[in-house]
């Protein structure tokens, strides 16, 4: 698809004009970092920066979110019945996205319509959604994209990526979404021929971190969730849940219901597999109880049950938002090294335990 | 877009307190528009979400069978928030049932073979579900010899005993009912666990036939050796799995046995499926 040019002042009067049709999302400094918000007016989005702490995934999964709504007045004919609750729906725009985050949405896509149910609350802010990248060409220490799957220039789940040259910014349309957007900006102005594969291939040569993942697919399931390592790699955990919550692709959540006065709501809220209260039954009975069973959970999730279940690689985009902020220094990369090296031979005896 | 977390509303209809200890109740529910009744067409097997506003929902199997009509039932333990809630409802009370969810037995796979079901406790829910609907005039001749194992803790813990007895009278249905005791000296049926009564008076197991399985833990566990000794292969075992549950649909994540869902890909799978699972139920 066709590269744009777009002066750094056209970018700033380009944010004016999607505003008319466009609430705009991106990077905002909140107190010692930066989180995706929604940009007021005569705001712009903070490009120049290495990543956000959280990732982008609460734009389309917000952490706190109401479903559906009743009343619990007893004289109300309608009590105790739910309803769907007003959503705003209206296009938006997230701008300088990181593309680990989009290709993570890519991934997360495939959880919330899975064929045989298709989440609505997701998929309409999603649908809503037109998705602007910017390509990374500082990368962080702890960054291993181009091991798994994605990468500083990746283009899937973008509709437009933008490449930073100084005074101005080349853009790549990547869909007709992106196109549409390009043209309520005013952004039109011909890249004589330019294209981004050079800043890609520089940016890509920056990554010196890797995962190691090419014989997860082929390794027994009960081999690898029985192994001996996760009593080693689940010591320090304290299960505090922090890399579940900045994951791009940690997707899973918790259903509440709460009460103000005769009015109720059913929201949901982001969760995580390495909080007890995650499984346990009403008998008090925990199939993941302990920590290294949840911490297991995790790991076997991302980089072994995704593999199996959708054929599409590991389920971690190497943004490297756990390994830079677990506070026990647990490391993807790692744990990934030694489950991709259990060896073949121990497999009887660790089944036999 | 549909909306697969919207519970459809329906009105309490009958309560039947089932058990001595008035732990379990059976709920028959009417949907308040019609039309929600065609669109919860289900089989025996699967489960709903019972919702409550302010309290929240819980994971159910339908005790109903699909051939009965113009209403759902489920049976239900008082036990957590929900549950208790439910529990001190009143007929004429208006809730939400979210469904129907999850798999249902094989019911394609197990048409022309024998039928053991094996059920202990409160577990019987979609069993009773299965037994009605293989029982019905329009379906009996599809199936081999029906066979049931089904034993509580004492006999006032059965669940269903009007239909455990009508069955106990038919001669196309071949009934063991069990207690682990009793101090009754009228009770005219077994004494002794699931799984040695199984062993005693459930029928030999080949390629023809198929056990399904429902019951606490403890029960499926002892039972288990029996089913082999008695020629049932693993993947003639079915079983039924729970696990907490939120959404119901495979999407929220928490009732993962590797990479099952229990909600989604279950909760029915086999003794083989299961096998190949880390098992965390």
């Amino acid at each position: 698809m066709k590269v744009i040019k777009i002066d750094k002042g056209e970018w700033t009067k380009g944010l004016d004009a999607l505003r008319e049709s466009f609430r705009l999302f991106g990077p905002v400094k909140e107190k010692d970092f930066y989180n995706f918000k929604e940009l007021a007016a005569g705001e712009a989005p903070e490009m120049k920066i290495q990543n956000t702490r959280i990732s982008s995934k609460s734009l389309v999964f917000p952490q706190s979110e109401a479903m559906m709504e009743y009343s619990l007045d007893k004289d109300d004919e309608d009590q105790g019945i739910c309803k769907e609750v007003a959503k705003d729906y209206s296009p938006r725009a997230v701008l300088g996205m990181r593309p680990c985050d989009a290709k993570a949405t890519v991934l997360v896509h495939m959880n919330f319509d899975n064929g045989d149910y298709q989440d609505p609350y997701w998929l309409n802010l999603y649908n809503a959604t037109t998705f602007v990248g910017l390509g990374c060409d500082a990368p962080c220490s702890t960054c291993f994209c181009t091991t798994a799957g994605c990468g500083p220039y990746h283009e899937e789940g973008l509709d437009l990526l933008l490449s930073d040259q100084g005074d101005h910014y080349l853009a790549k349309v990547l869909t007709d979404k992106g196109q549409a957007l390009a043209d309520k900006a005013g952004w039109a102005a011909d890249a004589d021929g330019r294209t981004l594969d050079q800043d890609k291939t520089a940016a890509e040569g920056k990554i010196t971190a890797t995962i190691e993942t090419d014989r997860l697919q082929a390794l027994d399931t009960l081999a690898l969730h029985g192994a001996d390592f996760w009593e080693d790699v689940s010591f320090s955990c304290i299960n505090c849940g922090t890399c579940t919550f900045v994951c791009p692709t940690c997707w899973c959540f918790d259903i509440q219901d709460e009460v103000y006065g005769k009015k109720g709501v059913r929201m949901r809220n982001w969760d995580s597999c390495m909080f007890p209260i995650f499984t346990v039954h009403t008998t008090g009975h925990n199939p993941r109880g302990t920590k290294l069973q949840r911490l297991r959970q995790r790991f076997m999730h991302k980089l072994k049950y995704f593999v199996d279940k959708y054929d599409k690689g590991i389920m971690c985009v190497g943004c490297g938002r756990c390994v830079q902020q677990c506070p026990v220094n647990i490391d993807i990369r790692k744990v990934s090294q030694t489950m991709n090296s259990l060896d073949a031979e121990n497999f009887c005896a660790v089944q036999g335990k | 877009m549909e909306n697969p977390y919207l519970p459809y509303p329906v009105r309490i209809d009958d309560i039947i307190v089932e058990s001595e200890d008035r732990s379990l109740k059976t709920f028959k529910f009417v949907f308040l528009n019609p039309e929600d009744e065609k669109n919860f067409a289900y089989r025996a097997g699967q489960f709903a979400e019972l919702s409550i506003g302010g309290k929240g929902e819980i994971p159910i199997g339908i005790a109903s069978s699909p051939v009965e009509k113009g209403f759902i039932k489920f049976t239900v333990n008082k036990a957590g928030v929900v549950t208790s809630h439910l529990h001190n409802m009143k007929v004429g009370d208006v809730m939400g049932v979210r469904g129907p969810l999850g798999n249902s037995y094989p019911w394609e796979q197990l048409e022309g073979k024998n039928i053991l079901i094996v059920g202990g406790g409160f577990a019987f829910t979609t069993l009773r579900s299965s037994i009605i609907y293989m029982l019905d005039p329009a379906n009996r001749k599809k199936f081999g010899n029906i066979s049931v194992v089904y034993g509580a803790r004492t006999p006032g813990m059965l669940l269903y005993k009007d239909e455990l007895i009508a069955w106990e009278k038919r001669d196309d249905i071949n009934m063991h009912i069990t207690v682990d005791g009793t101090d009754d000296p009228g009770w005219k049926y077994n004494v002794g666990f699931v799984p040695p009564i199984t062993e005693q008076k459930a029928p030999q197991g080949d390629a023809n036939s198929y056990a399904i399985v429902c019951g606490p833990p403890v029960m499926i566990k002892f039972t288990q050796p029996v089913l082999e000794k008695l020629g049932y292969d693993h993947d003639h075992i079915i079983l039924s799995l729970e696990n907490r549950m939120k959404c119901g649909i495979g999407i929220c994540g928490r009732c993962g046995i590797g990479k099952e869902l229990v909600c989604k890909d279950g909760p029915v799978f086999t003794l083989n499926q299961v096998n190949g699972t880390p098992r965390e139920y």
